[in-house]
């Protein structure tokens, strides 16, 4: 393998029903980001599906330079091989230097079978991503490499972080948090040269056959979007209950999330779980309340911009990750300050 | 038919996780366990044992005391238990690992394996997926529900997405990865855990992998390596008060929330 051959950053942009995920948006931001420091600066989008040029544009407008289109009918709805298939054969034709994937229920099947397909290593659920230099620092074991990708990713149920590197192998491949990468501001009109390539499709016994699709319709919203998340722990005491964090959201126009423990018990779906094993958030005010703080609660929510911690135990390991903590009976704190907080948003109009 | 369910001896992060007094994880007090995804797909395992007879066959890949695992899953109802144990395995990534777990699976023959989700200690995901690749046979990730369909060889998963499910059939031989949702594993039996200590555990090294060669295997066959790890460091502590009433509480937090403008 000629390292340098392997050029530019490329993303999958994932699309589910013909909808571009958030995710496809959130990886073209960092995509832009990495491409600065490195010689080739175009960022590329590869889109697998059926009938999909129409999501082209909105590839352009949050930043891809050039979309790689592969439509084919075998693409329609998500089947391991056929999309393992298309992108192990973009790579091979199109050669990136890194490869970006989001660490979806797709991506995160897809990703280590295209990984393997195509002999590189791949880093799993990373939350930074930045190029610089490998070996970190200069060792007399080995040569250091330039302008590597360097992956970091918690480990250990967010108890330990490594940074990896695949400095022998291309593409350098990862995948990456949901909610974590930022998008850029659109650029309304903005046009990518569009590719058409389609590597041919046969089947083989690798190929599954979808036999029912069934829609969850999801009632309830969408915590990684919230601005203000209000979320409750199992101090919170009852399913009930979480009727004063529901006013407090309400209050200030956020949304309700919870710890591993509520949705353990059956109080609130997996849906609204936020940590390690649930979503991980940062919005720009999250409460929390009632939640001791676990690390692996901690390591979906600590990249919040303003973190505020009510519990009545004061040696609750949240308030070591608090901006603001007060140690105090929720019970009495969230509807006096909903109240409050209502009073001052009614005074300003 | 033959089910093969690959485990993995992992330390319990779950309400376990034990700190030395530098506040860096003391990996030593922690508890060995079974890892929870591998688990539930060894008890979808045992139930086509029930159900069909399934011959059931449980590896890991690990340091010789990953035996422990290999004992309990023989006491919960496993038939035969390999290990695969040597020096030159060791550092392995998830490319490295997998090649190395195919190059066993190579000499046994199978309809299903499964293999957990992913472990606890690593959270990749990655080994079950790219096992499957390794050897050519299709892959469902994220299964909750597992039916097997004997006479006409195919495998029917219910398949987890996150606003979605889908009902995937697939030929067999086939791997599947396992949710810890699937089901609630069964407990060893007294009996179980007696004969599961008299049972012979099958050992293999380097020279029982069949098809791999040394460049894909340990921490030189790894296309990925490691450029810092560290224990995750506190971020620095914020304000934390006691007030003496929640007026005085609301006060407080009022004023926060005035200063950094959310109201």
């Amino acid at each position: 393998m000629s390292l340098e051959e392997y050029k530019g950053v490329f993303i999958f942009a994932q699309q589910v029903d013909n909808e571009l995920s958030s995710i496809a948006l959130e990886l073209l931001g960092k995509a832009k980001n990495l491409a600065e420091d490195l010689d080739e600066k175009k960022v590329t989008a590869v889109l697998l599906g059926s009938d999909v040029k129409g999501l082209v544009d909105k590839l352009a407008e949050y930043g891809a330079d050039r979309v790689i289109v592969v439509d084919d009918p075998a693409l329609k709805d998500y089947r391991t091989e056929p999309y393992t298939h298309a992108l192990a054969s973009v790579i091979n034709e199109f050669k990136p230097e890194i490869l970006l994937v989001g660490a979806t229920a797709i991506g995160r099947d897809l990703g280590p079978r295209v990984s393997s397909r195509v002999h590189t290593g791949l880093t799993a659920d990373c939350t930074s991503l930045d190029i610089g230099d490998f070996p970190l620092e200069p060792s007399p074991a080995r040569e250091t490499k330039h302008k590597q990708l360097l992956m970091t990713r918690p480990a250990f149920g967010g108890n330990t972080i490594a940074t990896i590197a695949c400095p022998d192998f291309r593409p350098q491949m990862a995948t990456v948090r949901p909610g974590v990468m930022q998008k850029i501001d659109p650029i309304k009109g903005a046009k990518a040269e569009v590719v058409d390539y389609n590597p041919g499709f046969e089947e083989n016994d690798c190929y599954t056959e979808i036999v029912k699709i069934v829609k969850e319709a999801s009632a309830v919203a969408d915590i990684q979007a919230a601005k203000i998340l209000v979320s409750g722990g199992r101090g919170v005491g009852s399913p009930e209950n979480f009727k004063i964090l529901e006013d407090l959201a309400e209050a200030l126009n956020g949304t309700v999330s919870c710890s591993r423990a509520v949705v353990d018990s059956g109080w609130k779906p997996k849906d609204l779980q936020v940590g390690q094993t649930g979503k991980t958030v940062r919005p720009q005010l999250y409460f929390a309340i009632g939640i001791s703080g676990a690390i692996q609660h901690v390591a979906g929510m600590e990249e919040s911009d303003i973190i505020i911690a009510i519990n009545k135990d004061e040696n609750a390991p949240i308030f070591d990750v608090a901006d603001y903590g007060v140690v105090g009976d929720l019970n009495k704190i969230v509807p006096a300050l909903t109240k409050k907080i209502k009073e001052a948003l009614a005074a300003k109009g | 038919m033959k089910v093969v369910v690959c485990i993995k001896q992992v330390p319990d992060t779950k309400g376990g996780v034990k700190f030395k007094p530098d506040g860096t994880l003391d990996r030593g007090a922690m508890l060995a366990i079974m890892n929870p995804d591998d688990k539930a797909g060894l008890e979808a395992a045992l139930r086509l044992k029930d159900q069909y007879g399934a011959e059931v066959t449980v590896l890991t890949m690990g340091l010789p005391k990953a035996d422990a695992v290999l004992r309990e899953a023989l006491a919960m109802g496993a038939d035969k238990a390999i290990l695969v144990t040597d020096r030159v395995l060791g550092g392995a990534d998830t490319w490295a690992t997998s090649s190395t777990i195919a190059g066993a699976l190579r000499n046994i023959e199978y309809d299903l394996i499964i293999t957990g989700r992913q472990a606890i200690d690593g959270d990749t995901a990655q080994v079950g997926p790219q096992i499957s690749e390794h050897l050519h046979i299709p892959v469902i990730s994220y299964a909750e529900e597992i039916k097997v369909d004997e006479k006409a060889k195919t495998v029917e998963v219910k398949r987890q997405f996150e606003d979605r499910y889908h009902i995937v059939k697939a030929k067999m031989p086939c791997l599947v990865t396992a949710l810890s949702e699937l089901n609630e594993p069964r407990y060893m039996t007294p009996g179980g855990i007696f004969d599961a200590f008299e049972q012979e555990v099958t050992v293999w090294g380097r020279a029982d992998l069949k098809d791999v060669d040394d460049s894909n295997l340990g921490l030189k066959g790894s296309p990925t390596q490691i450029a810092k790890a560290s224990d995750k460091v506190k971020k620095g502590q914020g304000e934390k008060v006691t007030p003496d009433s929640a007026d005085e509480a609301v006060e407080y937090l009022v004023g926060k929330l005035t200063e950094k403008h959310v109201i």
